[in-house]
């Protein structure tokens, strides 16, 4: 991984003197290379504690856990896989990944297209609006997620709520967005909302290093806006997008801080196993199954890791991680 | 060069410790303030030098309560703090104890899940830490709810006996000259009300009740469980009784016709429901009135009036409980025997319930005050100087029998609430189906869990 320097003197000899000089820096057996290399680690040193600690160990204690079965009555005993095997058979795990890949197929392409517009559009005005604009969009993101969820839940409230006094303008009865036919729409509204923000910012920042040249050579092409826009913008920050996906997929699939928050005042159309992440929370802290809730964990994970693994592997071309 | 490396290499292990010890120190530091140490008390410590005793509790004007406590006594301090209310606490209670340390000495429960702690050997046995001594101070019924044989888990605190709370002006305009008694005359006045084009609903039948669902069960002969801690790994399971039937179609009965409402209790929207006339009657627990005049949006004309809880059967009239906690001593208690004296004594004086009673709205159940003439004759200005003690809730709690819940109660409330949900609002099962599945699903559960369910 060390790149060798040719530095100073050594770029004066001719090539073929080079090399020999090139392979020695190479060695990291000597002299400054090692040195730097000791001052590296030790620098990533307490990242790497901190890491160990709150990352590795509480994973392996987790999956040691998982490995385990306790029932109520019972006491604990070594199972081995057999949490596993009774996750993914338990219909209401695999409903909560039924629900959060369904939420998966229709919340990302609506989060990209909202986000991709919103940065296409701002990428082409240069005024002191655009400016307010992405900060606007923006500002969602900056909100935390739970303060955002319990808002959005007073704004969906019959009572409190503007739905009330916005339909009653046309006659007409405000519907409730968090009853069981409508929660997955009210969900995807606020995730939405409160996420586009940031997957635009991506966008746009990718937009910002295309060189503008070949947006002159397009129009004298004869292209216009909008084929700039869809043929040129958009394949040339293919690999942005699908960076954003991944992130998107990975988050989508682990969903639990909204619904969990908007329980309470879902009246019912959110449950204790509405999806695997609150499965597993409900298992863990109101069941008292820290095992079985450890195993769900991981099963999510697994899934998570094949979704975003065959996902990229798809994309591979377009994906610019090769 | 090799210097330099050496102070590099110095520095960065310094810094890395020093963090590292900044952040154990302080994970350890709120962990031993939880246990018990010199650590973050929501109260003052009057006498620094005593033993201290860490409580959690949700009580409304408990810190007064503490007060009182921690000046009277040299021996004992009690250091609380509020760790959340019910499930709230529950849950951080639960991870302490899986984990082994945090929990605190003495710890606020509802009954309702004092089996699914001891079947984790979560609390103490207080009949080696002179539960007897106090035993004489509570009735039978509420004695049972906390003992397990000879076994005693928790000293009661205070009870939720239930009544009716009805706004008496809605009625008058609806001509309803008296408060029904029978669930017969209930489901009548609920129709007279709608006729008389009031646009109140008669009450709220609220699918997410639990507890109050399941008192409302009991009241017609419901007792599904049979368990005690001596013999933790069998259980008897029967929801599926003809009383809680019967109760689920008397209800959907009533939200068909769109007499009475299914928000789900609890949330601000059913908070704001109950004090602005949106409903007319509140089937409430004692600790009700305090939970009302707690909440604001108050329709200033109502008139609020308590009457006892309409029965299946006047000649034959079943008192239910609805709630009520306990103090506990965990088994993470350093000092048990100080814990054991907390608990007793916290709420065990005269001066301390004073406080419960007009402070926080409590329905004692430390006999002395119970049936004392102050607390018979007491008038509740919320209902216009009634006597509510006097009138219903006193007769409520003499008649409670006690109940016995089961080890994985919130389970079996979840489910409930599930399948009451599918039922009466979702109408997408009768009521006669979910509360079979319920028992299906809860027998399977218990099954599963190793239960031997008789």
């Amino acid at each position: 991984m060390t790149n060798p320097t040719v530095t100073g003197a050594h770029a004066a000899l001719p090539v073929g003197e080079r090399t020999p000089r090139a392979v020695v820096a190479l060695n990291p057996r000597v002299g400054h290379d090692r040195r730097r290399q000791r001052f590296g680690w030790a620098f990533v040193a307490p990242f790497a504690v901190v890491f160990a600690v709150f990352l590795i160990a509480p994973l392996g204690y987790a999956f040691w856990l998982s490995l385990q079965t306790k029932t109520l009555a019972a006491g604990t005993h070594f199972s081995g896989l057999g949490n596993y095997k009774q996750a993914f058979s338990d219909p209401l795990f695999l409903q909560g990944v039924w629900l959060v890949a369904r939420f998966a197929l229709i919340l990302i392409p609506l989060q990209m297209l909202v986000s991709l517009i919103a940065a296409l559009v701002l990428d082409n005005l240069t005024t002191r609006l655009s400016r307010f604009a992405r900060l606007a969009i923006f500002v969602p993101y900056a909100v935390p997620v739970v303060i955002g969820a319990l808002m959005w839940g007073f704004l969906y409230s019959p009572r409190f709520g503007p739905l009330k006094s916005l339909f009653g303008l046309f006659g007409a009865d405000a519907p409730f967005l968090l009853s069981p036919q409508n929660v997955f729409g009210g969900l995807i509204n606020v995730v939405t909302w409160q996420w586009a923000g940031y997957y635009m910012i991506i966008i746009y920042a990718a937009l910002r290093g295309i060189d503008p040249s070949i947006y002159e050579a397009a129009r004298i092409d004869g292209a216009k806006g909008w084929q700039i826009a869809t043929r040129i913008k958009v394949p040339m920050i293919s690999s942005a997008l699908i960076l954003i996906l991944v992130f998107a997929l990975i988050g989508t699939l682990q969903f639990f801080t909204e619904p969990q928050v908007l329980r309470p005042v879902a009246a019912g159309s959110i449950n204790a196993s509405y999806t695997p992440n609150i499965y597993a929370f409900t298992l863990a802290f109101s069941y008292s199954q820290f095992n079985y809730a450890s195993a769900i964990s991981f099963a999510l994970g697994a899934v998570v890791f094949f979704g975003s693994y065959a996902f990229l592997f798809l994309t591979r071309k377009k994906n610019g991680l090769s | 060069m090799k210097r330099s490396l050496a102070v590099g290499t110095a520095a960065v292990g310094l810094l890395a410790l020093t963090l590292g010890a900044c952040s154990s120190g302080g994970g350890g530091g709120t962990s031993s303030s939880a246990a018990g140490a010199a650590g973050s008390c929501t109260n003052k410590i009057v006498k620094p030098g005593a033993k201290q005793v860490t409580v959690w509790a949700w009580f409304p004007a408990f810190e007064q309560v503490v007060d009182l406590f921690n000046k009277s006594h040299n021996d004992v301090q009690i250091c609380w703090s509020n760790a959340g209310q019910g499930n709230d606490e529950y849950t951080k209670f639960s991870t302490a104890v899986e984990a082994g340390t945090g929990a605190p000495d003495v710890v606020m429960l509802e009954t309702e899940v004092l089996s699914s702690f001891t079947i984790r050997k979560a609390l103490v046995d207080l009949s080696k830490y002179g539960a007897a001594d106090v035993k004489k101070n509570y009735s039978d019924g509420v004695w049972k709810d906390v003992s397990s044989g000879d076994a005693v888990y928790a000293i009661p605190v205070d009870g939720g006996p239930m009544g009716m709370l009805y706004r008496k002006d809605l009625f008058d305009k609806a001509g309803i000259t008296t408060p029904p008694t029978t669930w017969d005359e209930f489901a009548v006045d609920a129709q007279k009300m709608r006729d008389s084009g009031s646009k109140a609903l008669f009450t709220d039948f609220p699918t997410n009740g639990r507890a109050y669902l399941q008192a409302l069960f009991a009241q017609k002969g419901s007792a599904p469980y049979t368990y005690t801690a001596s013999n933790a790994t069998d259980v008897s399971i029967k929801l599926n009784d003809q009383g809680s039937k019967d109760v689920m179609k008397y209800w959907q009965g009533l939200v068909n016709k769109g007499l009475v409402g299914t928000d789900d209790a609890f949330t601000t929207d059913y908070n704001t429901k109950l004090v602005d006339g949106s409903y007319a009657v509140y089937l409430a627990a004692a600790w009700g009135p305090g939970y009302l005049s707690g909440l604001s949006g108050t329709d200033p004309t109502a008139v609020w009036k308590a009457a006892p809880i309409p029965q299946w059967s006047a000649s034959s009239p079943v008192q239910i409980n609805w709630g009520g906690s306990t103090f506990a001593v965990t088994s993470q208690a350093k000092d048990k025997t100080a814990a054991a004296t907390v608990a007793k004594e916290v709420f065990g004086t005269e001066a301390a319930w004073k406080i419960g009673i007009e402070k926080g709205a409590l329905f004692p159940l430390w006999k002395p005050i119970l049936e004392s003439s102050y607390f018979t004759d007491l008038a509740y200005p919320f209902f216009g100087g009634q006597k509510i003690n006097q009138d219903v809730f006193l007769k409520a709690a003499q008649g409670y029998k006690g109940f016995t819940w089961s080890p994985f109660q919130n389970f079996a409330y979840d489910k409930l609430t599930e399948e009451a949900n599918a039922a009466v609002v979702q109408k997408t099962k009768s009521t006669d189906d979910a509360i079979d599945n319920l028992q299906k699903t809860v027998v399977d559960y218990a099954k599963s869990q190793g239960f031997t369910v008789k």
